[in-house]
C-alpha cells in the first residue's frame, strides 16, 4: 500500500472522542493557565509529561514515542519548557488515579500532561488530561484519540495541538504539513523534486522526480492539493497536483511564454498568477481548470508573487514599477494598487497572514536579505530574521510561526528550511535529508 | 584576434564543457566541439559557419547590470554580429535563456530573466533576424553559471545566452 493511502485511512479512521465527565468545575480555578503571545513571552512555561500509561505489550513503545512527539511540539515553540522526567518526585500509575498535585508543584510544573496508550488490532487509543497545576484542577475535558497505528504521530501531534491551544488560547499548527522542493547535486546542476512531510520534519515523501526544475509549490486552502512550477515542459508552467494521487495536470499556458508564481484563492476555486508574454510578466486569475483567465494588472514592469487576502477580497504582490520591488495591495478584481512597502531596499514574496493582520515579506537591503512582517497598510514593519539569504516566508496555520529558505553563502552554499516565530524569536532549523527550500505550510488535518 | 589567442579561448571553453549535461549542439553554456585551433577544421571555432564559431569566436552571451535588461555597448556589439551570422547561416534558429545572479528573490528573478532574454530577442529580431528563429526561456537563478557568492560570479551569471537550435522552418 502506498504511503498517501495510508494516511488518507488515518483520516478516514481517526475519532476524537471526549471523555466526558472528566473535568472540574471550572469555579474552582484561581487564576487560569495562560500563555499570552502577544505580550512578548520571555520565560517558557515548565511542564511534565511523565511516562503514559501503557496497556501490556507493544503499548509501551507508542507510548514513550507519543509523549516524546508532543513534549518536543511543545519545546519546540519556544513557549513551554519541559521539565525532565529524571526531576519528577511522583510517577503516574494509573491513568484514573487523582493527582498529587503537591508533587508537581514541588518540581515547578505548571502544567501537567497525563496519559494512556493501548494498541490493539491495528488501531492506537490514546487518552490524555491536562492539568493545571498551580490551580489543583483539570485544564479543560479529557480526550481520547483513536486511530491507526501508523499514524501515531498524528495523534501525538493533535494531542500537542489540544495542549497548545488550551494554553494559549490560539489555534495549533502540530498536525500539520508543509510541502517544499527537496534539492541535491551541485549549485550549478541542481535537481529538484516536490516533496511533502509532517511540520517537524518526519515522514517527507517525493512527489515528483528530478527530471525537471520545480519551483515554489503552494498548498490548498484544505491542503488536498498542491500548485507549482515546472520546466517538464520546455519553458516554466503551472501544474496542479493532488497530493493522495501524487497525479498531475498541466494548467494551460494561455497562450504565453511561461506562467510561474501561482496561489490559491480562500475557497480554492481559482488561482492567481504570474503570466510572461514578450518579456512582460503580470497578474493573471484563472479557475482551478485553467477556464475563465481574467488579466489583474497592466504595466510594461513585473508584476508577479501575488497572494490573496483570506477574505478573499485583496491581492498584495510585488512590483518593480517605481524602479525596485515593492508591495502593493489591490482589490481582487485589479484595479488600482496601493504601495504598502516604504523602508529602504528592495521588498518581495509578500504573504497575506492567515488571521488577516499581517503581511510576511522577503526584504533586499544592504547586501543582507530579511523575513520580515509588516500590517496590511505598511506600517509597523518589523525583521524577523537576516542572512547571507532569507526569502519567501508561508505562515503556519495559526499565523504565528514562519517558514522560510535560508541559503548558505559560496560554491558550496545550500539552501535548508528555517521557522521562526512572528516575535522574531526561536529560530529554528527544521531537519531535512537534503537540501530544502520554497516552504508552503498546510493547513490544520482534520 | 591572433591564433594563440583562439587557442586559450578554445581550452577554456571546453573546460566549461564538461560541466554542461546539455545535449544541444554547438550553445549553450559553454559548450564547444572544435577539434584544434588555428587552421581551418569543419565545425571548429575557426570554421565562420559553425555553431561553436557562433558560441565561442563571435559569444553567445551578453552580460547584465544588477535587475537590469538594458543591453549595453558591449552587448549591442555581439548582438549585432549574432544576428549577422543568424541571417548567413538560416538553417540555425536560437533560444534565447535568460539567466539572474542568486541575489535575488526566486520569483522575481524568474521575471528579470524573461526580460533579458526578451530585450535580446528584440535587439535580434530589429536586426533582420525572423522573429519565428527566435524562442526566449528564462531559468531565473536556477541555473547559475559561476558559482562563488560575490560580484565576480554574479556578473557572469546576469546573462542572456542564445543557444542554437536545428531549425529552417521555424521553431
Amino acid at each position: 500500500m502506498q504511503p498517501f493511502r495510508v494516511l488518507v485511512m488515518l483520516l478516514s479512521l481517526a475519532g476524537l472522542v471526549g471523555l466526558g465527565g472528566f473535568g472540574a468545575p471550572e469555579a474552582a480555578r484561581a487564576e487560569p493557565l495562560r500563555i499570552v503571545i502577544d505580550q512578548g513571552v520571555i520565560e517558557p512555561l515548565p511542564f511534565a509529561i511523565p511516562a503514559f500509561v501503557a496497556a501490556p505489550g507493544e503499548s509501551r513503545q507508542y507510548a514513550d514515542e507519543i509523549a516524546r512527539v508532543i513534549a518536543d511540539d511543545l519545546s519546540g515553540t519556544g513557549l513551554f519548557r519541559e521539565i525532565p522526567e529524571s526531576a519528577h518526585v511522583s510517577r503516574i500509575t494509573s491513568f484514573d488515579a487523582p493527582v498529587a498535585y503537591a508533587d508537581w508543584k514541588a518540581i515547578n510544573a505548571q502544567a501537567l500532561i497525563v496519559g494512556s496508550v493501548a494498541v490493539g488490532g491495528g488501531k492506537l487509543a490514546v487518552k490524555f488530561r491536562l492539568f493545571d497545576v498551580f490551580s489543583d484542577a483539570p485544564l479543560g475535558e479529557g480526550l481520547q484519540f483513536v486511530g491507526t497505528v501508523a499514524g501515531w504521530r498524528r495523534i501525538a501531534h493533535k494531542l500537542a495541538d489540544v495542549v497548545y491551544s488550551r494554553i494559549t488560547g490560539e489555534g495549533g499548527y502540530f498536525d500539520s504539513r508543509i510541502v517544499f522542493v527537496s534539492e541535491t547535486g551541485p549549485k550549478n546542476a541542481r535537481q529538484k523534486r516536490l516533496a511533502i512531510m509532517d511540520y517537524d520534519g518526519a515522514n517527507v515523501q517525493y512527489l515528483t522526480d528530478s527530471g525537471a526544475i520545480v519551483l515554489a509549490p503552494r498548498f490548498s486552502p484544505a491542503g488536498d492539493r498542491v500548485l507549482y512550477t515546472s520546466y517538464e515542459g520546455g519553458a516554466p508552467q503551472i501544474y496542479l497536483l493532488d497530493v493522495a494521487s501524487v497525479g498531475r495536470v498541466p494548467l494551460p499556458t494561455q497562450g504565453a511564454n511561461m506562467t510561474f508564481s501561482p496561489r490559491f484563492s480562500p475557497d480554492g476555486q481559482s488561482i492567481v498568477f504570474s503570466l510572461e508574454k514578450g518579456g512582460n510578466t503580470d497578474i493573471y486569475m484563472m479557475n482551478v481548470d485553467g477556464s475563465g483567465l481574467r488579466r489583474l494588472t497592466d504595466a510594461p514592469s513585473i508584476e508577479t508573487a501575488p497572494s490573496f487576502s483570506p477574505d478573499g477580497s485583496q491581492i498584495v504582490f510585488e512590483s518593480d514599477r517605481s524602479g525596485q520591488q515593492q508591495i502593493y495591495v489591490m482589490p481582487a478584481s485589479g484595479g488600482e494598487a496601493r504601495r504598502i512597502s516604504s523602508g529602504p531596499g528592495r521588498y518581495g514574496t509578500p504573504v497575506w497572514s492567515p488571521r488577516g493582520d499581517l503581511i510576511a515579506f522577503t526584504k533586499q537591503n544592504a547586501g543582507r536579505f530579511h523575513i520580515g512582517v509588516m500590517r496590511t497598510d505598511g506600517s509597523e514593519e518589523r525583521l524577523l530574521t537576516a542572512s547571507f539569504l532569507d526569502e519567501g516566508p508561508s505562515w503556519s496555520p495559526n499565523g504565528r510561526v514562519i517558514v522560510f529558505t535560508r541559503t548558505t553563502q559560496g560554491a558550496d552554499g545550500a539552501p535548508a528550511l528555517y521557522t521562526v516565530d512572528i516575535s522574531g524569536r526561536n529560530l529554528r532549523r527544521i531537519s531535512t535529508p537534503s537540501a530544502a527550500s520554497d516552504p508552503s505550510w498546510g493547513p490544520l488535518q482534520p | 584576434m591572433n591564433k594563440l589567442t583562439i587557442a586559450v579561448m578554445l581550452v577554456a571553453a571546453l573546460g566549461l564543457a564538461s560541466c554542461d549535461k546539455s545535449s544541444r549542439f554547438g550553445g549553450g553554456d559553454g559548450a564547444g566541439a572544435g577539434a584544434g585551433a588555428g587552421d581551418f577544421v569543419a565545425g571548429s571555432p575557426s570554421d565562420p559557419t559553425s555553431p561553436a564559431y557562433f558560441s565561442q569566436t563571435i559569444g553567445d552571451r551578453v552580460l547584465f547590470a544588477v535587475d537590469q535588461s538594458t543591453l549595453s555597448p558591449e552587448a549591442q556589439a555581439i548582438l549585432i554580429k549574432q544576428a549577422a551570422w543568424l541571417n548567413e547561416n538560416p538553417e540555425y534558429n536560437a533560444i534565447i535563456e535568460g539567466h539572474a545572479d542568486e541575489q535575488g528573490t526566486r520569483e522575481y528573478n524568474i521575471a528579470l530573466g524573461a526580460r533579458r532574454a526578451s530585450a535580446v530577442q528584440g535587439f535580434l529580431i530589429d536586426h533582420g533576424v525572423a522573429p519565428n528563429r527566435l524562442k526566449t526561456i528564462s531559468y531565473g537563478k536556477e541555473r547559475p553559471l559561476a558559482i562563488c557568492s560575490d560580484e565576480s560570479c554574479y556578473a557572469q551569471n546576469r546573462r542572456a545566452v542564445t543557444v542554437l537550435t536545428a531549425g529552417g522552418a521555424g521553431v
